[in-house]
């Protein structure tokens, strides 16, 4: 029986005790997640941490907390409060930002051997585009996507387009989005040709698409700059703004997001740019046949990567740290990538998932599940700067102005510009 | 030497102090100095910079475009709801069948949470295929995208409020009529005044207390309820539903600049101080309690 006497004992010998040796034996681990797409996520992830445990003995607490903005916003809070995870999925984009507020760990701090360096070249390229900075690897990929355009098959086939071949260029995508915008006697649009979304939140990933298709990087990669007055990002958004104000294929003002696939599954716009993380939803909800493309570019195919990268946070302790990096190497195996793709409809981040048998019989079963995987070739990574929200808010706020036809393209694109640079003056090195 | 009494009062009221030093005061103190730092940044510590940060709000074009955005916002959800409210519980105040259906079903908005009603209005709003480009469409109106154009994102916001508050506010009208003694209208029926006299000259007199206390509630609500723009446009388009508590959120949790949080947090403390002032100073001395 424990008495009062052997109990202070142990806990001042506990107190005693130096740090390091209460902080190597880790058992414990919280990590933060968001959903941003449809399906039984939180199952799917709590099965992931059970699997650990009993690898690895190290109990991993998952909680999910909203969509990305708002886990970014509680992962801060929480750090700042003193009570933050150990690792959290946050954006891709935010690395520089987080970096910024001085709470991130790099891989390369908390140690990566040759087996670790070995495995970080694993990954996709374009998925790795914003993780690296100051020379340092920030964030592991983890729940990964890139934009992808879904077409109403049934409507191409009625105005005469072929449903096997998706336009490759903007001039071909605005002539279909054109035939594909049918109006009524009296003139009423029933169905638009293509949407694209342009609210909070997501114009600047439109956007992000829209330049690498002029083939225009938007920013330096230690995000410091932006370029957002050159000649080529002003044609991007003199694309976007186009296919509502001369080619009428596009409702006029901002299209949001959530909308979207609610519109295409309705039948009421037959083409519209959306994530692969979409995909589950669309294949259960579709009541007619519908194609996955990538998006076209300027002369060729071209698009943008997005979604989330597992963070690490400096508050954790070195043996916490080094639990959390396993914990990302143990999610990143090629049996457990192929199984969160096929769950979820992400992108896995290596190909060597792809060499699996669950993901090759998944692929071969639903080959618009593959689509996307083929344009990472020609994928970028996401607009990312220092107080990257702020540069975003710049950039959503000028887009939207040019969208409901108050600024032109030129005036939007110039005024994001001197925005961005007054944002990101603090941070130009002389 | 203070006396027994002395001290048994303050051991009474402490608790209550305490709560309110605690939550209130201290909050609005470290606000105020936090106004006059800069935003702490991972190596870099906040630094005193007096009144800049009021400067640099002051040329912050997307602030003016906010207390604008609010003063509409204000001015037209306050009267609205108001008058509403005035004319649902009078509605409801007279012999009618299927009356208590009738008050639940005004009073239903108050019940639901804001983001409820925002999801729910969201559908109401949708281009083409929502409730209003329906009804519309029945009338031969065209395409409205009703929270995609910086010209109808803001009266569309305005109406969502208005559907939520009139009901509450009703509430306290109603509560207000049934308390009327009714020999009022007995005295006035002998005397043959009509009825838009009596309403004038006594049920509207009477009604006052019960106005300058909803009047109080739609002013605050006007700068606190924020909600719908959250889930519904995210204060866009280009910043054409940026409200004041919005804008405040976005600079605080978005931004992480706590500085300006900080300073507009003051503005808007400043703001709403004023106008309850103005409120009770003016308004409150032409009240007829009885």
């Amino acid at each position: 029986m424990i008495n009062r006497r052997t109990l202070l004992a142990a806990s001042a010998a506990s107190l005693a005790a130096p740090s390091i040796l209460r902080a190597q034996t880790v058992k414990k681990l919280s990590f933060y997640y968001p959903i941003a797409v449809g399906g039984p996520i939180p199952a799917i992830i709590d099965g992931y941490c059970k699997d650990f445990q009993a690898e690895t003995g190290i109990e991993v607490t998952p909680v999910y907390a909203g969509n990305y903005g708002e886990t970014l916003t509680k992962a801060v809070t929480a750090i700042k409060g003193g009570n933050g995870p150990q690792m959290a999925v946050l954006l891709a984009a935010e690395m520089h930002s987080l970096q910024d507020m001085d709470i991130l760990v790099s891989l390369d701090e908390i140690g990566l051997d040759a087996a670790g360096k070995a495995w970080m070249a694993g990954f996709y390229p374009a998925f790795l585009a914003n993780s690296r900075a100051e020379g340092k690897v920030w964030s592991v990929p983890f729940q990964r996507s890139t934009a992808v355009m879904y077409y109403n098959k049934a409507a191409f086939a009625e105005v005469g387009l072929d449903p096997e071949a998706f336009p490759k260029t903007w001039a071909q995508l605005q002539a279909a989005a054109t035939k594909l915008t049918k109006r009524d006697a009296s003139g009423r649009v029933t169905r638009w040709g293509i949407k694209m979304a342009g609210d909070t939140g997501n114009a600047q990933w439109t956007f992000g698409a829209l330049a690498n298709q002029v083939q225009h990087v938007l920013m330096n990669e230690a995000g410091t700059e932006t370029y957002f007055n050159h000649p080529k990002a002003i044609e991007a958004l003199r694309f976007w703004r186009g296919l509502a104000s001369e080619a009428k294929a596009a409702p006029e003002g901002v299209s949001n997001w959530p909308q979207l696939s609610p519109d295409f599954l309705e039948g009421n716009a037959a083409i519209i740019q959306h994530t692969t993380g979409n995909l589950t939803n669309v294949r259960t909800n579709a009541k007619f046949p519908f194609g996955v493309a990538g998006l076209p570019g300027k002369d060729g195919p071209r698009t943008v990567v997005g979604g989330g990268n597992l963070y690490f946070f400096k508050s954790a302790s070195q043996a916490e740290r080094a639990a959390a990096l396993q914990f990302a190497r143990f999610v990143s195996q090629p049996g457990r990538a192929a199984d969160w793709s096929i769950k979820t409809g992400y992108i896995a981040t290596r190909p060597e998932a792809y060499e699996t048998n669950a993901l090759k019989d998944y692929v071969a079963g639903f080959p618009a599940a593959d689509v996307a995987r083929g344009f990472l070739p020609v994928a970028v990574g996401e607009l990312s700067t220092f107080e990257n929200q702020r540069v975003y808010t710049a950039l959503t706020n000028n887009v939207q102005a040019c969208l409901n036809g108050t600024k032109t393209p030129e005036a939007a694109m110039v005024d994001t510009q001197a925005e961005a640079d007054r944002i990101l003056k603090p941070y130009k090195k002389a | 030497m203070l006396k027994r009494e002395t001290w048994q009062a303050w051991a009474l009221i402490l608790p209550a102090v305490i709560l309110l030093v605690a939550f209130t005061h201290w909050p609005a103190i470290t606000t105020v100095l936090d106004s006059l730092y800069t935003t702490p940044k991972g190596s870099r510590p906040p630094r005193f910079v007096g009144l800049e940060n009021y400067a640099a709000l002051w040329d912050d074009p997307v602030f003016w475009t906010a207390l604008r955005n609010n003063a509409v916002y204000a001015f037209a959800t306050i009267p609205a709801s108001v008058i509403l409210a005035l004319l649902m519980a009078l509605a409801v105040n007279t012999a009618l069948p299927g009356r208590p259906l009738v008050r639940m079903a005004y009073f239903t908005p108050t019940m639901l949470p804001m983001i409820a009603v925002a999801n729910i209005w969201l559908f109401f709003f949708t281009p083409d295929y929502g409730l209003f480009d329906r009804i519309l469409a029945v009338f031969g109106g065209g395409r409205h995208n009703w929270l995609g154009d910086a010209a109808t994102a803001l009266p569309s916001m305005i109406a969502v409020a208005v559907w939520k508050e009139a009901g509450f506010f009703m509430i306290f009208y109603l509560a207000a009529l049934q308390a009327m003694p009714p020999d009022l209208q007995e005295a006035s029926n002998l005397e043959g005044a009509s009825r838009v006299y009596f309403f004038r000259r006594v049920t509207l007199p009477l009604l006052m207390p019960t106005t300058l206390f909803v009047l109080v509630n739609a002013v605050i609500n006007a700068f606190r309820l924020v909600d719908h723009v959250v889930v519904m446009t995210h204060g866009g388009p280009n910043n054409a539903t940026t409200l004041l508590l919005y804008y405040i959120y976005e600079m605080g949790f978005r931004f992480w600049d706590t500085s300006m949080a900080a300073t507009l947090t003051v503005v808007l403390l400043a703001l709403l101080g004023t106008l309850a002032w103005l409120q009770f100073g003016v308004l409150g001395k032409r009240v007829h309690y009885r």
